[in-house]
């Protein structure tokens, strides 16, 4: 693998349209839910250990080259919220643009002709990974990494809050994250041999409650 | 509610050592030909309404002590209706080597069948850890009410370890795959603000039925922290959060009623 | 991988000039400025002036998602389904020079839903003066100042002002009451942009209005070509 060829894919400014999405601290900033970087680590935490987990998974089994048609039904399944699953599928589709135009790869023409208007972006993710020449557990690290730096990027442009403490959240947050991408590339491994419900499905109610009231807001910031 | 009030109602205890014990019912449209109890799972045919038929699990043990494996099989097969409930709330307690309590539910349901499972609540009481999974399987054309509320230490107290799993699927495809996990024992974050953010109860609801193929539901945000949500197949969700058991269940009472006037 | 591989070679994946099933697309002019120099007005005046010959859409960039969009739709300038909104995440910049997905997508969106389209005007979101279109989504770009913001804005320059294919210096009905000197502005725009156009527009009196619909047209006759 290329360890280079991950940091492209991880980088912040890798144009697959994220930028635009809080990882749902909108609502939450706006429901009293972070106030501070302590709320802030709480909610990442929190968020990685369930649609974190998740989501890298699902970006693991198809870097592991798993049917992405049974994934991306797999990723309906686990998101019961139509709000995250029309945001799944819009980031997905900008996430393909990206990655066909970084890494062609016949695998990726083949979602991109099936789903187009869009798989959910971890299985996009994923199969860019594999296009990249990086593994399953690369493309769980780097969903892991976005699952938590979109809200803080965001808190920071919603709080004011000071960027070097939201960085250093993430920071702490390091161990975690190594943690939740193994966890899933097993979990990915595991799927192979024993089918797509070896995938984790952890969720977070209050994820899917506040991003359908967000997604009802007339006036908003993010798009999600 | 404490754990022995739950049991003076016939409330199912989890938490006895090494107790393997699996309950089975079978129902047709014709009756329930089979129904056995087994255990600390004791089930009871209980007055039917309308055309379903009704069963009620009353759990029977007094141990309350780590380490069950407990299971629950329904099988509802075509055509047929039935109607679950429980005497009581089901309390997750600490075992004495402190291992884990293991709780599997299967439910299958055939075509044209409907299974409507409303238990009571499940509390996770302090130094418990309790894993419970459900499977539900379902027909094209079948029909499901399915309830789970998970309470979070009985009054007052520091919650346990609980881990839930919901997996269900239609046809052989996947439909809606969930998994809670709260406490102590849970991976970080549980209490946040992305989460339950201090909720001390969560609950689904969850309405599967052919005719949502033709007319899905419509989302629908029930107060602050509860949602109702169009599945990508045919059903909807409700997800909530509470402060406590009787405010969860009034939010999910009140969309589960409506439902069933449509029935 | 159960996919059959697609044959069809890569989709349009940014500035390509034709569309997926080989039709030539619509042309994209983007409209640029600070906040509150007219561009979304510039936009609803452009489509009154180029409707009735031209299959047109707008895509907004707002800050607050949906403002500019809701403008255009109570003034009645274009169909609601002609106009899209795009969310920018409080970075209207970054939305239409370094990450272009999304705009990518309601272009070509536009285009399935509405189209054939002669024209797609990208509107950006109220930003400073170094924000400019990316040419993978654009082909061409307007910069829209205006003589209230201080007539010294052409000569501190900018990309905005430097580089945009034309610059619309706006609210020229405003230069007497708050002391623009419009012939300073007008040496200084030549001192910057050469060869460049620059049009002093007043939506009030309708002034410099043609100018700009005209220069659309060469644009598009360009393009077209």
């Amino acid at each position: 693998m290329s360890r280079a060829a991950l940091l492209v894919l991880a980088d912040g400014r890798f144009p697959a349209g994220g930028h635009a999405h809080s990882g749902g601290a909108e609502p939450a900033v706006k429901a009293g839910r972070i106030r501070d970087a302590a709320d802030l680590a709480e909610f990442c935490r929190g968020r990685l250990h369930t649609a974190g987990l998740t989501s890298a998974a699902l970006a693991a089994a198809a870097a592991a080259g798993l049917d992405p048609l049974a994934l991306d039904e797999a990723a309906d399944a686990r998101t019961p919220s139509p709000a995250l699953r029309a945001t799944a599928r819009k980031l997905g589709r900008q996430m393909m643009r990206a990655a066909r135009a970084t890494w062609p790869s016949a695998e990726l023409d083949a979602l991109a002709a099936a789903r187009p208007r869009g798989a959910h972006q971890p299985i996009v993710l994923g199969l860019a990974a594999r296009a990249a020449g990086l593994g399953p557990e690369d493309a769980a690290h780097c969903v892991a990494y976005e699952v938590v730096s979109g809200p803080a990027t965001a808190v920071v442009r919603l709080l004011s809050l000071d960027p070097f403490d939201a960085t250093a959240v993430l920071a702490r947050l390091a161990p975690e994250l190594d943690a939740v991408a193994r966890r899933a590339a097993l979990a990915a491994a595991e799927a192979v041999v024993e089918g797509l419900d070896a995938l984790p499905a952890a969720s977070a109610p209050l994820l899917d409650v506040m991003a359908e009231a967000h997604a009802a807001w007339p006036v908003r910031l993010f798009a999600s | 509610m404490g754990a022995g009030a739950a049991r003076g109602m016939g409330g199912l205890t989890l938490g006895a050592p090494g107790v393997r014990a699996t309950a089975r019912i079978v129902a047709t449209p014709e009756g329930l030909p089979v129904l056995e109890g087994e255990g600390p799972l004791a089930l009871r045919r209980t007055r039917a309404r309308g055309p379903y038929h009704r069963v009620t699990v009353v759990g029977a043990m007094s141990a309350p002590l780590g380490g069950d494996r407990i299971a629950v099989e329904a099988e509802v097969r075509d055509g047929a209706r039935l109607d679950v409930d429980s005497a009581a709330a089901t309390i997750a307690l600490p075992g004495r080597d402190g291992g884990r309590a293991h709780y599997d539910v299967r439910l299958t349901v055939g075509e044209g069948a409907e299974l409507r499972w409303l238990p009571e609540q499940l509390i996770s009481a302090h130094g418990s850890d309790l894993a419970m999974r459900t499977r539900i399987d379902l027909a094209a054309g079948a029909r499901l009410v399915f309830r789970e509320e998970q309470v979070l230490g009985r009054h007052g107290e520091a919650p346990g370890t609980l881990a839930t799993r919901l997996t269900v699927h239609r046809a052989g495809r996947p439909l809606l795959d969930q998994e809670l996990a709260y406490g102590p024992g849970a991976p970080g974050g549980w209490d946040g603000g992305a989460v339950l953010g201090g909720h001390r109860a969560a609950g689904q609801l969850l309405v599967v039925g052919p005719e949502f193929s033709e007319r899905p539901a419509e989302t629908g945000l029930l107060g602050e922290s509860a949602v109702l949500t169009p599945l990508a197949g045919p059903g909807f969700l409700v997800t909530a959060v509470a402060p406590d058991a009787r405010l969860l269940r009034r939010t999910l009472d009140d969309v589960l009623h409506a439902h069933l006037a449509t029935r | 991988m159960h996919l059959n591989h697609s044959h069809e070679g890569p989709a349009a994946i940014s500035a390509d000039a034709h569309r997926p099933d080989g039709s030539r697309r619509a042309l994209r002019v983007g409209l640029g400025g600070p906040v509150g120099s007219g561009k979304t007005a510039t936009v609803a005046a452009l489509c009154r002036a180029l409707r009735d010959q031209l299959s047109i859409a707008v895509v907004t960039n707002d800050i607050y998602t949906r403002e500019d969009a809701a403008f255009l739709l109570r003034n009645a300038v274009l169909p609601p389904e002609r106009i899209q909104a795009v969310e920018t995440g409080a970075c209207p910049h970054t939305a239409i020079r370094d990450d272009i997905s999304a705009n990518l997508e309601a272009v070509e969106d536009l285009e399935d839903a509405v189209g054939p389209l002669d024209l797609i005007l990208v509107e950006s979101g109220g930003d400073n003066l170094t924000a400019t279109f990316s040419k993978g989504l654009v082909d061409a770009q307007i910069f829209v100042i205006d003589v209230a913001g201080g007539d010294d804005i052409p000569r501190k320059g900018g990309p905005g002002v430097t580089t945009a294919d034309l610059l619309v210096v706006n609210k020229t009905d405003l230069a007497p009451y708050v002391g623009s000197d419009l012939g300073r502005m007008a040496r200084d725009a030549k001192e910057q942009r050469a060869e460049l156009p620059v049009v002093f527009q007043s939506l009030r009196s309708d002034e410099g209005v043609d100018q700009v619909a005209g220069w659309v047209r060469e644009q598009l006759a360009a393009w077209a070509a």
